[in-house]
Protein backbone atom coordinates (compact mmCIF):
# COMPACT_ATOMS: atom_id res chain seq x y z
CA UNK A 1 0.00 0.00 0.00
CA UNK A 2 2.73 2.65 1.12
CA UNK A 3 4.98 1.41 -2.16
CA UNK A 4 2.13 2.30 -4.10
CA UNK A 5 1.76 5.34 -2.76
CA UNK A 6 5.30 6.46 -2.96
CA UNK A 7 5.05 5.28 -6.60
CA UNK A 8 2.21 7.50 -7.10
CA UNK A 9 4.00 10.53 -5.81
CA UNK A 10 7.56 9.77 -7.86
CA UNK A 11 5.51 9.75 -10.64
CA UNK A 12 3.87 12.92 -9.82
CA UNK A 13 7.16 14.61 -8.81
CA UNK A 14 8.62 13.28 -12.58
CA UNK A 15 6.09 15.27 -14.66
CA UNK A 16 8.04 18.93 -13.21
CA UNK A 17 4.48 19.88 -11.55
CA UNK A 18 5.70 20.35 -8.08
CA UNK A 19 9.30 22.00 -8.91
CA UNK A 20 9.95 25.36 -7.37
CA UNK A 21 9.94 27.55 -10.27
CA UNK A 22 11.54 30.88 -11.27
CA UNK A 23 9.92 33.68 -10.52
CA UNK A 24 10.06 36.46 -13.51
CA UNK A 25 10.55 40.22 -12.31
CA UNK A 26 9.54 38.57 -8.76
CA UNK A 27 11.54 42.87 -7.33
CA UNK A 28 8.72 44.06 -9.37
CA UNK A 29 5.74 41.93 -8.47
CA UNK A 30 6.70 41.99 -5.25
CA UNK A 31 7.09 45.84 -4.80
CA UNK A 32 3.39 45.75 -6.78
CA UNK A 33 1.67 43.68 -4.23
CA UNK A 34 3.21 45.80 -1.25
CA UNK A 35 2.29 49.24 -3.11
CA UNK A 36 -1.26 47.75 -3.54
CA UNK A 37 -1.36 47.20 -0.24
CA UNK A 38 -0.38 50.24 1.17
CA UNK A 39 -3.12 51.86 -1.25
CA UNK A 40 -5.69 49.30 0.08
CA UNK A 41 -5.02 50.30 3.32
CA UNK A 42 -4.07 54.16 3.52
CA UNK A 43 -8.11 54.87 4.28
CA UNK A 44 -8.35 52.99 6.92
CA UNK A 45 -5.06 53.82 8.54
CA UNK A 46 -6.11 57.51 7.76
CA UNK A 47 -9.46 57.76 9.26
CA UNK A 48 -8.29 55.73 12.22
CA UNK A 49 -9.25 56.81 15.25
CA UNK A 50 -11.57 59.63 13.93
CA UNK A 51 -15.45 59.13 14.53
CA UNK A 52 -17.47 60.78 12.07
CA UNK A 53 -20.13 63.96 13.51
CA UNK A 54 -22.73 62.29 15.09
CA UNK A 55 -25.95 64.33 13.12
CA UNK A 56 -27.37 66.70 15.25
CA UNK A 57 -30.48 67.83 13.47
CA UNK A 58 -31.81 71.01 14.50
CA UNK A 59 -35.29 71.81 14.85
CA UNK A 60 -34.98 75.74 16.44
CA UNK A 61 -35.46 77.68 12.94
CA UNK A 62 -37.44 80.94 13.49
CA UNK A 63 -40.93 79.74 12.15
CA UNK A 64 -40.90 76.90 14.63
CA UNK A 65 -39.59 79.37 17.83
CA UNK A 66 -42.48 81.37 16.44
CA UNK A 67 -45.06 78.51 17.23
CA UNK A 68 -46.77 78.43 20.50
CA UNK A 69 -45.25 75.45 23.00
CA UNK A 70 -48.00 72.97 22.52
CA UNK A 71 -47.83 73.46 18.65
CA UNK A 72 -44.65 72.75 18.49
CA UNK A 73 -44.85 69.19 17.02
CA UNK A 74 -44.80 67.25 13.48
CA UNK A 75 -47.76 66.25 11.72
CA UNK A 76 -47.00 63.00 13.58
CA UNK A 77 -44.87 62.30 16.62
CA UNK A 78 -41.19 62.91 16.81
CA UNK A 79 -39.96 59.27 16.87
CA UNK A 80 -42.82 58.21 14.13
CA UNK A 81 -41.13 61.22 12.06
CA UNK A 82 -37.91 59.96 12.38
CA UNK A 83 -38.06 56.07 11.39
CA UNK A 84 -40.80 57.06 9.05
CA UNK A 85 -40.67 60.76 7.05
CA UNK A 86 -39.33 59.01 3.57
CA UNK A 87 -42.63 56.86 4.02
CA UNK A 88 -45.08 59.34 4.70
CA UNK A 89 -43.00 61.46 2.16
CA UNK A 90 -44.40 58.80 -0.73
CA UNK A 91 -48.08 58.51 0.77
CA UNK A 92 -48.35 62.19 0.47
CA UNK A 93 -46.60 61.71 -3.19
CA UNK A 94 -49.07 59.64 -4.07
CA UNK A 95 -52.17 60.92 -2.50
CA UNK A 96 -51.81 64.66 -4.17
CA UNK A 97 -50.32 63.84 -7.29
CA UNK A 98 -52.58 61.02 -8.27
CA UNK A 99 -55.63 61.34 -5.82
CA UNK A 100 -55.80 65.02 -5.87
CA UNK A 101 -56.22 65.03 -2.37
CA UNK A 102 -53.94 67.67 -0.48
CA UNK A 103 -54.85 67.77 3.45
CA UNK A 104 -53.57 66.12 5.81
CA UNK A 105 -55.24 65.14 9.50
CA UNK A 106 -51.92 65.16 11.47
CA UNK A 107 -52.13 63.22 15.24
CA UNK A 108 -53.05 66.43 17.06
CA UNK A 109 -56.00 66.39 14.69
CA UNK A 110 -54.32 69.64 12.79
CA UNK A 111 -54.53 69.87 8.98
CA UNK A 112 -52.26 70.29 7.23
CA UNK A 113 -51.35 70.94 3.67
CA UNK A 114 -49.27 68.24 2.03
CA UNK A 115 -46.57 69.85 0.75
CA UNK A 116 -42.85 68.93 0.77
CA UNK A 117 -41.89 72.39 -0.64
CA UNK A 118 -43.63 74.93 1.28
CA UNK A 119 -45.30 72.38 4.36
CA UNK A 120 -42.20 70.65 5.38
CA UNK A 121 -39.69 73.21 4.75
CA UNK A 122 -42.13 76.38 5.59
CA UNK A 123 -41.00 74.93 9.16
CA UNK A 124 -37.72 72.76 8.88
CA UNK A 125 -36.50 76.25 6.98
CA UNK A 126 -33.15 74.92 7.85
CA UNK A 127 -32.73 72.27 4.92
CA UNK A 128 -28.38 71.79 5.74
CA UNK A 129 -29.09 71.33 9.41
CA UNK A 130 -32.08 69.40 9.45
CA UNK A 131 -32.42 67.03 6.21
CA UNK A 132 -29.10 67.20 5.09
CA UNK A 133 -27.66 66.98 8.47
CA UNK A 134 -28.64 63.00 8.65
CA UNK A 135 -28.69 62.48 5.05
CA UNK A 136 -25.07 63.34 4.44
CA UNK A 137 -23.61 60.96 7.87
CA UNK A 138 -25.94 58.32 6.15
CA UNK A 139 -24.43 59.10 2.77
CA UNK A 140 -27.65 59.62 1.09
CA UNK A 141 -28.89 61.66 -1.66
CA UNK A 142 -32.81 61.89 -1.82
CA UNK A 143 -33.49 62.39 -5.33
CA UNK A 144 -36.70 64.51 -3.91
CA UNK A 145 -34.53 67.95 -4.19
CA UNK A 146 -33.45 67.35 -8.02
CA UNK A 147 -37.12 68.76 -8.58
CA UNK A 148 -38.40 69.69 -5.09
CA UNK A 149 -36.57 73.32 -4.14
CA UNK A 150 -34.85 72.82 -0.74
CA UNK A 151 -34.85 76.47 -0.09
CA UNK A 152 -37.93 78.19 -1.70
CA UNK A 153 -37.15 80.85 -0.09
CA UNK A 154 -33.87 82.17 -1.57
CA UNK A 155 -34.91 80.42 -5.07
CA UNK A 156 -38.07 83.12 -5.07
CA UNK A 157 -35.40 85.62 -4.46
CA UNK A 158 -33.74 84.31 -7.21
CA UNK A 159 -30.55 83.71 -5.03
CA UNK A 160 -30.16 79.91 -5.95
CA UNK A 161 -29.83 79.53 -9.75
CA UNK A 162 -28.59 76.60 -9.88
CA UNK A 163 -28.02 73.95 -6.97
CA UNK A 164 -27.89 69.76 -6.70
CA UNK B 1 -58.47 5.46 12.79
CA UNK B 2 -60.71 5.83 16.40
CA UNK B 3 -64.40 5.66 15.90
CA UNK B 4 -65.88 8.68 17.63
CA UNK B 5 -69.68 8.75 18.67
CA UNK B 6 -72.21 11.07 17.93
CA UNK B 7 -71.21 13.56 20.83
CA UNK B 8 -67.49 13.83 20.08
CA UNK B 9 -68.03 14.60 16.71
CA UNK B 10 -69.95 17.83 17.54
CA UNK B 11 -68.11 18.93 19.77
CA UNK B 12 -65.05 18.89 17.28
CA UNK B 13 -67.28 20.56 15.18
CA UNK B 14 -68.43 23.46 17.34
CA UNK B 15 -64.63 23.97 18.29
CA UNK B 16 -63.83 24.36 14.52
CA UNK B 17 -66.86 26.55 13.88
CA UNK B 18 -65.19 29.12 16.79
CA UNK B 19 -62.43 29.05 15.00
CA UNK B 20 -63.26 29.83 12.04
CA UNK B 21 -65.67 32.47 13.38
CA UNK B 22 -62.44 34.31 14.77
CA UNK B 23 -60.63 33.65 11.44
CA UNK B 24 -63.93 35.19 9.77
CA UNK B 25 -63.68 38.69 11.90
CA UNK B 26 -60.08 39.43 11.09
CA UNK B 27 -61.68 39.39 7.15
CA UNK B 28 -63.95 42.04 8.98
CA UNK B 29 -61.53 44.23 10.16
CA UNK B 30 -59.10 43.85 7.08
CA UNK B 31 -62.34 45.49 5.03
CA UNK B 32 -63.03 48.17 7.52
CA UNK B 33 -62.34 51.84 6.20
CA UNK B 34 -58.94 52.14 8.28
CA UNK B 35 -57.70 55.60 10.10
CA UNK B 36 -55.45 55.42 7.27
CA UNK B 37 -58.32 56.87 4.45
CA UNK B 38 -59.37 59.32 6.81
CA UNK B 39 -56.14 61.02 7.26
CA UNK B 40 -56.28 61.77 3.26
CA UNK B 41 -58.75 64.35 2.53
CA UNK B 42 -59.69 66.74 -0.28
CA UNK B 43 -59.97 70.20 0.42
CA UNK B 44 -63.26 71.59 0.32
CA UNK B 45 -63.02 74.12 -1.70
CA UNK B 46 -61.34 72.38 -4.48
CA UNK B 47 -62.76 72.81 -7.66
CA UNK B 48 -64.28 69.45 -9.46
CA UNK B 49 -66.07 68.10 -12.55
CA UNK B 50 -66.51 65.48 -14.56
CA UNK B 51 -64.71 66.46 -17.57
CA UNK B 52 -63.19 69.86 -17.57
CA UNK B 53 -62.70 71.72 -21.04
CA UNK B 54 -61.65 75.07 -22.45
CA UNK B 55 -62.77 77.69 -24.93
CA UNK B 56 -60.94 80.22 -26.14
CA UNK B 57 -62.53 83.00 -27.33
CA UNK B 58 -60.05 84.12 -30.56
CA UNK B 59 -62.28 87.65 -30.88
CA UNK B 60 -61.22 88.67 -27.38
CA UNK B 61 -57.73 86.87 -27.79
CA UNK B 62 -55.06 89.19 -28.96
CA UNK B 63 -51.00 88.62 -28.74
CA UNK B 64 -50.65 90.61 -25.91
CA UNK B 65 -53.18 88.82 -24.01
CA UNK B 66 -51.83 85.70 -25.45
CA UNK B 67 -48.01 86.10 -24.33
CA UNK B 68 -49.13 87.35 -20.32
CA UNK B 69 -51.00 84.08 -20.36
CA UNK B 70 -47.77 82.00 -21.58
CA UNK B 71 -45.85 84.49 -19.28
CA UNK B 72 -47.80 83.71 -16.03
CA UNK B 73 -48.51 79.95 -17.01
CA UNK B 74 -44.47 79.20 -17.31
CA UNK B 75 -43.92 81.54 -14.09
CA UNK B 76 -46.08 79.36 -11.51
CA UNK B 77 -44.64 76.45 -13.00
CA UNK B 78 -41.11 76.82 -13.40
CA UNK B 79 -40.73 76.13 -16.97
CA UNK B 80 -37.38 77.13 -18.17
CA UNK B 81 -36.73 79.36 -21.04
CA UNK B 82 -33.99 78.20 -22.77
CA UNK B 83 -34.26 79.50 -26.25
CA UNK B 84 -32.78 76.87 -28.15
CA UNK B 85 -36.13 75.61 -30.42
CA UNK B 86 -34.85 72.13 -30.15
CA UNK B 87 -34.72 71.43 -26.72
CA UNK B 88 -37.05 74.12 -25.90
CA UNK B 89 -39.62 73.13 -22.75
CA UNK B 90 -43.53 74.36 -23.74
CA UNK B 91 -46.48 74.41 -22.12
CA UNK B 92 -48.90 76.91 -23.66
CA UNK B 93 -47.44 78.70 -27.13
CA UNK B 94 -48.71 80.42 -29.86
CA UNK B 95 -49.15 78.56 -33.11
CA UNK B 96 -50.36 80.00 -36.48
CA UNK B 97 -53.93 78.66 -38.12
CA UNK B 98 -52.56 76.17 -40.89
CA UNK B 99 -49.86 74.24 -37.86
CA UNK B 100 -52.33 74.37 -35.30
CA UNK B 101 -55.79 73.64 -37.54
CA UNK B 102 -53.75 71.80 -40.96
CA UNK B 103 -56.73 69.52 -41.88
CA UNK B 104 -58.86 72.65 -42.12
CA UNK B 105 -55.86 74.43 -44.09
CA UNK B 106 -56.34 76.02 -47.72
CA UNK B 107 -55.36 78.22 -50.37
CA UNK B 108 -58.17 80.21 -49.79
CA UNK B 109 -58.87 80.60 -45.89
CA UNK B 110 -60.16 83.62 -44.66
CA UNK B 111 -57.68 86.05 -44.03
CA UNK B 112 -58.48 87.20 -40.50
CA UNK B 113 -57.50 83.09 -39.48
CA UNK B 114 -54.85 83.07 -41.65
CA UNK B 115 -53.07 85.71 -40.12
CA UNK B 116 -53.97 85.40 -36.88
CA UNK B 117 -51.67 83.22 -34.26
CA UNK B 118 -53.80 80.70 -31.68
CA UNK B 119 -52.81 80.29 -28.28
CA UNK B 120 -52.40 76.73 -28.18
CA UNK B 121 -51.34 73.77 -25.34
CA UNK B 122 -52.37 69.90 -23.96
CA UNK B 123 -56.28 69.36 -25.17
CA UNK B 124 -56.89 66.81 -22.60
CA UNK B 125 -57.91 64.70 -24.86
CA UNK B 126 -60.72 62.45 -23.81
CA UNK B 127 -59.20 59.52 -25.99
CA UNK B 128 -55.48 59.97 -25.28
CA UNK B 129 -53.50 58.67 -27.00
CA UNK B 130 -49.99 59.56 -24.98
CA UNK B 131 -51.82 57.59 -22.22
CA UNK B 132 -51.86 54.90 -24.05
CA UNK B 133 -48.20 54.02 -24.76
CA UNK B 134 -47.53 55.63 -21.65
CA UNK B 135 -45.43 51.91 -19.96
CA UNK B 136 -45.26 53.30 -16.53
CA UNK B 137 -48.52 54.87 -16.42
CA UNK B 138 -46.93 58.13 -15.10
CA UNK B 139 -49.11 60.00 -18.09
CA UNK B 140 -52.97 58.99 -16.95
CA UNK B 141 -56.65 60.54 -17.58
CA UNK B 142 -57.91 61.73 -14.01
CA UNK B 143 -61.93 61.31 -13.19
CA UNK B 144 -62.11 64.88 -14.45
CA UNK B 145 -60.99 64.34 -17.91
CA UNK B 146 -57.62 66.19 -17.04
CA UNK B 147 -54.44 63.98 -18.51
CA UNK B 148 -52.23 64.47 -15.84
CA UNK B 149 -48.18 63.78 -15.38
CA UNK B 150 -46.69 61.63 -12.37
CA UNK B 151 -43.09 63.21 -13.07
CA UNK B 152 -41.97 60.55 -10.27
CA UNK B 153 -42.58 57.73 -12.33
CA UNK B 154 -41.50 59.29 -15.70
CA UNK B 155 -38.50 57.12 -17.27
CA UNK B 156 -38.24 59.84 -20.32
CA UNK B 157 -38.89 57.16 -22.95
CA UNK B 158 -40.55 59.60 -24.62
CA UNK B 159 -42.98 57.54 -26.30
CA UNK B 160 -46.06 60.31 -25.36
CA UNK B 161 -44.29 62.67 -27.45
CA UNK B 162 -44.17 60.83 -30.19
CA UNK B 163 -47.85 59.52 -30.00
CA UNK B 164 -49.57 63.19 -28.96
CA UNK B 165 -50.48 64.40 -32.05
CA UNK B 166 -50.43 68.17 -31.13
CA UNK B 167 -46.94 69.08 -29.77
CA UNK B 168 -47.63 69.37 -26.35
CA UNK B 169 -45.18 67.49 -24.75
CA UNK B 170 -41.80 68.17 -24.40
CA UNK B 171 -38.22 66.69 -22.93
CA UNK B 172 -35.94 68.09 -20.55
CA UNK B 173 -32.66 67.48 -21.87
CA UNK B 174 -30.71 68.95 -19.35
CA UNK B 175 -31.06 70.62 -16.07
CA UNK B 176 -34.13 72.96 -16.68
CA UNK B 177 -33.24 74.77 -13.32
CA UNK B 178 -30.30 76.31 -15.25
CA UNK B 179 -31.91 78.16 -17.09
CA UNK B 180 -35.16 79.56 -14.62
CA UNK B 181 -34.94 83.06 -14.24
CA UNK B 182 -37.34 83.84 -11.52
CA UNK B 183 -38.28 80.98 -9.95
CA UNK B 184 -41.95 80.13 -8.00
CA UNK B 185 -41.66 78.56 -4.54
CA UNK B 186 -45.38 77.09 -5.11
CA UNK B 187 -44.72 74.51 -7.44
CA UNK B 188 -41.32 72.23 -8.08
CA UNK B 189 -38.93 71.90 -11.11
CA UNK B 190 -38.50 69.25 -13.29
CA UNK B 191 -35.06 66.96 -13.75
CA UNK B 192 -33.26 66.21 -16.73
CA UNK B 193 -34.31 63.19 -18.49
CA UNK B 194 -38.61 63.70 -17.74
CA UNK B 195 -41.14 64.47 -20.04
CA UNK B 196 -43.81 67.36 -18.81
CA UNK B 197 -46.58 69.36 -20.17
CA UNK B 198 -49.69 71.67 -19.66
CA UNK B 199 -51.85 69.94 -16.35
CA UNK B 200 -54.80 72.08 -16.57
CA UNK B 201 -53.51 73.76 -13.08
CA UNK B 202 -54.64 70.66 -11.39
CA UNK B 203 -52.38 72.33 -8.72
CA UNK B 204 -54.79 75.25 -8.78
CA UNK B 205 -58.05 73.65 -8.98
CA UNK B 206 -57.34 71.64 -5.85
CA UNK B 207 -57.13 74.97 -4.09
CA UNK B 208 -60.09 76.20 -5.82
CA UNK B 209 -58.75 78.73 -8.17
CA UNK B 210 -58.67 79.06 -11.79
CA UNK B 211 -55.95 77.80 -13.97
CA UNK B 212 -53.43 80.69 -14.07
CA UNK B 213 -53.93 81.67 -18.00
CA UNK B 214 -57.39 81.55 -17.41
CA UNK B 215 -56.98 84.26 -14.95
CA UNK B 216 -54.44 86.12 -16.87
CA UNK B 217 -56.87 86.30 -20.17
CA UNK B 218 -59.19 88.80 -18.93
CA UNK B 219 -62.28 86.18 -20.17
CA UNK B 220 -60.82 85.38 -23.63
CA UNK B 221 -60.27 81.65 -21.87
CA UNK B 222 -63.07 80.19 -20.64
CA UNK B 223 -62.63 77.50 -18.37
CA UNK B 224 -66.05 74.70 -17.17
CA UNK B 225 -67.35 71.37 -17.31
CA UNK B 226 -68.08 69.74 -20.70
CA UNK B 227 -69.94 67.16 -18.72
CA UNK B 228 -72.52 69.93 -16.93
CA UNK B 229 -75.45 71.12 -19.22
CA UNK B 230 -75.39 74.02 -17.71
CA UNK B 231 -71.75 75.51 -17.65
CA UNK B 232 -70.82 78.32 -19.10
CA UNK B 233 -68.71 76.24 -21.42
CA UNK B 234 -71.49 74.51 -22.51
CA UNK B 235 -73.84 77.41 -22.84
CA UNK B 236 -70.91 78.93 -25.07
CA UNK B 237 -70.66 76.11 -27.67
CA UNK B 238 -74.20 75.68 -27.76
CA UNK B 239 -74.83 79.04 -29.30
CA UNK B 240 -71.36 79.67 -31.16
CA UNK B 241 -69.27 78.06 -33.58
CA UNK B 242 -66.19 76.33 -32.60
CA UNK B 243 -63.53 74.05 -33.68
CA UNK B 244 -61.35 71.83 -32.60
CA UNK B 245 -57.79 70.91 -33.76
CA UNK B 246 -57.26 67.55 -35.96
CA UNK B 247 -60.67 66.22 -35.22
CA UNK B 248 -60.56 63.41 -37.74
CA UNK B 249 -57.40 62.07 -35.37
CA UNK B 250 -59.82 60.69 -33.22
CA UNK B 251 -58.38 62.19 -29.46
CA UNK B 252 -61.43 64.23 -28.78
CA UNK B 253 -59.69 67.44 -27.58
CA UNK B 254 -60.91 69.23 -25.04
CA UNK B 255 -60.17 72.49 -26.25
CA UNK B 256 -62.64 74.23 -28.54
CA UNK B 257 -61.35 77.54 -30.67
CA UNK B 258 -64.45 80.10 -31.16
CA UNK B 259 -63.63 81.52 -34.77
Amino acid sequence: MADESNRAINALKETGFFKPKKMFDGGKVTLGIIVLLVLVAFPFLYNKGKAAKVPDPKTDTPEIQGLPERERVCVEPKEYMRENHMKLLNEWRDWVVRKASRDYIGFTRKKYTMSLQNTCLGCHSNYDNFCNECHKYAGIEPYCWRCHVNKPKEWAAGKLREES
Amino acid sequence: MRDINRREFLKIAGAASIVGLLGGWEAVELLAPGELEAKYLAKPEALTARRWAMVVDMKKMDEAIAKRCIEVCHYVHNVPDIGDPKREIKWIWLESFEHAFPHRNHEHVAERLKEKRFLVFCNHCNNPPCVRVCPTKATWKRDDGIVMMDQHRCIGCRYCMAACPFGARSFNWGDPRLFIKKGYPGYPTREKGVVEKCNFCAERLAKGLMPSCVEASKGALVFGDLAETTSEVRGILKSHYTIRRKLSLGTEPSVFYMV
